[in-house]
């Protein structure tokens, strides 16, 4: 509620403004160069500091992406850490360019706070983690009838959780912390059988837990969280940029284009891949989206496609090791679909 | 022998007889306060068998036990959690703190431009030391060179910009940088402004003394989450855009008014418990308003209420971690949000770091306790009954 009030304030305060802070987002940008994106303060897999204070994550890397097609150079971005609380405001003032911090996609925030959401980076929902050891056989939340279900309180998680159980006319005690660190370590002690949260969440939370083999994530998921990224509405060559980026990634993938292999696929016969890279003649694909016409080719190479940046991030290639699902293209029965690019 | 008076006086005294052995030593303190009787001699020994079961298990988990070196997560994990350590292990993951603490020091702050803060923590300790060691010479100036010189100094260091330094911009701050920051800010501002409200609150012209207590009073009744909140997320609603004041100096101007609003009434305090003689004194010797309060009233007054400002002071230093709600990162900041690396992501991590977080702060605030009780026995002017 909180939340939705300080939106309302901040969207009735960038009414007044919207006619300053709507001048083309890309002639600012490029007259300050860089972008300015704001990530969540931290979020493991999305965005977290490395070792050096380096961020990184999925959420970071598709700003660094947006960077990399507008200047070339995925490194002219800088972030800003935002709670929940300051992230629409700072878009709205244009304190950010681009809100990329795991904000779901809702029809009250494209309209009432005048955001714009780009694409879906991530696929997220409500699921649930239990204990194999403790509960073995249970293989779908559909068997957890009368288990009691570790969840924070105060959250919509809440009352998805007694939402799904009463659809489908289960028992449940739930066990309510007010805080997710108590929430953890009441699991952890095996006060719950479960423990719902989003999904994402589930696979972070369970590397700290004292026996992380013994706990598998249900496939289960009882809500929807299409997390993207944002920009201010007003602006569409912006907005086209940054869902444009979002797009390139997935066709990338698609076509088999990698950080490694980019420099190669540009002399592939395939006319597809050429126009994609821009080395088609006379390609003007990148610089009617005020671009240059390599734009895909510096995406890639600063970042991967969008499936390396899934597997650096939260995938195999990190400790969360969360699985494709339905994050995986939909050639391969995912829900993440290239739009064309021509 | 006849003329032998029998009066006598002792000329010097006799020697004092040793304690009886029963009375003396250790063993005598021992058996007094410790099995003095039946129930005293159970209470101490489960005491004694508590403290040393305490004591192995926090020795064990900081320190025997303890992971120092490591370069990521595994170092930190048992067998069953896909490490190396033996099933069951517990103890702290000090490998987590070794590699992110350059960034609990400075933040996100340039590795090559580091060096810029370690100078100013320098300069700032070596203008410091002097000036709480009594015996030292150069008060005044050192002083001077403190307060009014150094934060000029600080700046150009920090934040550079001109004088063949780059710009380091405060967002990329960090760490203890910014709670040191923070606090030196709170505590330099807020002494002075707090003496001057509190003169101003027992001022007799009707608009000081309204103004002050206006501003006492709001700032006094609104929490300091909410101040940080306005001015980080409201302001910037207000002003036109494009117009942006820094995030790290609103948070600076919020602690230090804040901080000033409690001063004020630390000061009020002292400066009522001094008895009216003094001040009758001061004016019977022709003084004026200034030269009584800064001769006579405030170096009584300030001394009585040490404790209280040392203890704004504290509650200041721990306060500063409030900024983290405005995305501002200070060490228990920087340390959460090192949480979030999944690469250090083990059941030991939280623990360590927060353990870590809490060893530096205590470190700050005992240093601060312990400075103001010997400033208070050495300004004791036998005020003590």
């Amino acid at each position: 509620m909180k939340n939705t009030m300080i939106g309302i304030i901040g969207a009735a305060a960038f009414g007044v403004m919207a006619s300053a802070a709507s001048a083309a987002t890309l002639d600012d940008v490029k007259a300050k160069g860089f972008i300015q994106c704001g990530v969540n303060t931290a979020l493991a897999g999305f965005s977290a500091p490395d070792d050096k204070g380096e961020w990184t994550g999925l959420d970071v890397d598709f700003c660094r992406a947006v960077a990399a097609a507008v200047f070339g150079d995925g490194t002219k971005v800088k972030f800003t850490p935002l709670s929940a609380k300051d992230r629409f405001t700072a878009l709205q003032s244009g304190e950010i360019d681009i809100l990329s911090r795991n904000t779901t996609w809702t029809i009250n925030r494209d309209t009432a706070l005048g955001l714009n959401f780009a694409g879906v980076t991530y696929f997220d929902g409500q699921g649930f983690m239990i204990n194999a050891k403790k509960l073995p056989g249970v293989n779908s939340a559909l068997q957890l009838s009368g288990a009691s279900v570790c969840v924070q309180s105060g959250t919509t998680t809440e009352l998805n959780l007694a939402d799904y159980f009463k659809a489908n006319n289960l028992e449940y005690n739930p066990v309510v912390f007010e805080k997710v660190e108590e929430a953890n370590a009441a699991y952890d002690a095996g006060r719950c059988d479960a423990y719902t949260t989003d999904q994402s969440g589930l696979y972070g939370i369970r590397l700290t837990l004292a026996s992380p083999g013994d706990h598998v994530v249900l496939p289960e998921i009882i809500s929807k969280e299409p997390l993207g990224p944002a920009v201010r509405q007003g602006d569409d060559q912006w907005f086209d940029i940054v869902k444009w980026t979002y797009f390139a990634l997935l066709n990338a993938e698609e076509l088999g284009i990698t950080k490694a292999n980019v420099e190669e696929m540009k002399n592939s016969p395939n006319p597809e891949i050429k126009r994609v890279l821009g080395v088609e003649a006379e390609s003007k694909i990148g610089t009617d989206l005020g671009l240059t016409n390599d734009w895909v080719v510096n995406i890639v190479k600063a970042t991967g496609n969008y499936g390396e940046i899934f597997e650096n991030n939260v995938g195999s290639g990190s400790p969360l090791k969360i699985s494709r699902g339905i994050n995986a293209l939909w050639t391969k029965g995912g829900l993440q679909y290239g739009v064309p690019i021509r | 022998m006849q003329e032998h008076d029998m009066s006598w006086v002792r000329t010097e005294m006799a020697l004092a007889q040793p304690a009886p052995r029963s009375e003396a030593g250790l063993g005598s303190w021992v058996r007094k306060n410790l099995f003095a009787t039946p129930i005293d001699s159970v209470l101490t020994v489960l005491g004694l068998l508590f403290a040393t079961w305490a004591l192995s298990q926090i020795l064990g988990w900081a320190i025997f036990n303890a992971q120092w070196t490591g370069t990521d997560r595994t170092a930190c994990l048992t067998v069953d959690q896909g490490g190396a350590l033996p099933s069951g292990w517990s103890g702290a993951c000090w490998a987590f703190v070794n590699a992110k603490f350059a960034q609990f020091m400075f933040g996100r702050y340039p590795v090559d431009e580091r060096w810029r803060v370690i100078l100013t923590g320098i300069i700032f300790v070596a203008l410091l030391a002097p000036l709480l060691i009594p015996r030292a010479p150069y008060k005044r100036l050192n002083a001077i060179l403190f307060f009014a010189v150094f934060p000029f100094i600080a700046f150009w260091l920090l934040i550079g910009g001109f004088l063949g330094l780059s710009y380091v911009e405060t967002p990329l701050w960090g760490g203890l940088l910014v709670t040191l920051v923070l606090s030196y800010v709170g505590i330099v501002v807020s002494l002075p402004l707090g003496v001057l409200l509190a003169l101003g609150r027992r001022s007799k012209m009707p608009a000081v003394k309204m103004l002050s207590v206006i501003f006492i009073e709001t700032v006094r009744g609104v929490p300091l989450v909410t101040i940080l909140f306005m001015a980080s997320f409201m302001l910037p609603l207000f002003v036109p855009p494009g117009m942006t004041f820094d995030k790290f100096l609103r948070a600076l101007i919020g602690v230090a008014l804040f901080a000033s609003a409690y001063m004020a009434e630390v000061v009020r305090g002292g400066l009522q418990a001094i008895p009216k003689g003094q001040y009758e004194g001061a004016d019977s010797l022709g003084l004026g308003y200034w030269q009584k309060m800064g001769l006579i009233i405030m170096p009584q007054a300030l001394k009585l209420v040490i404790p209280g400002i040392v203890n704004t002071f504290i509650g200041m230093f721990k306060d500063t971690t409030l900024v983290l709600i405005i995305s501002m990162f200070d060490l228990l900041g920087i340390v959460k949000q090192n949480l979030a690396d999944a690469n250090w992501a083990t059941p030991q991590t939280a623990r360590t770091g927060l353990v870590f977080a809490a060893i530096v702060f205590w470190v700050f605030c005992f240093g601060m306790s312990r400075y103001s009780m010997f400033m208070e026995r050495r300004l004791d002017t036998g005020h003590t009954r």
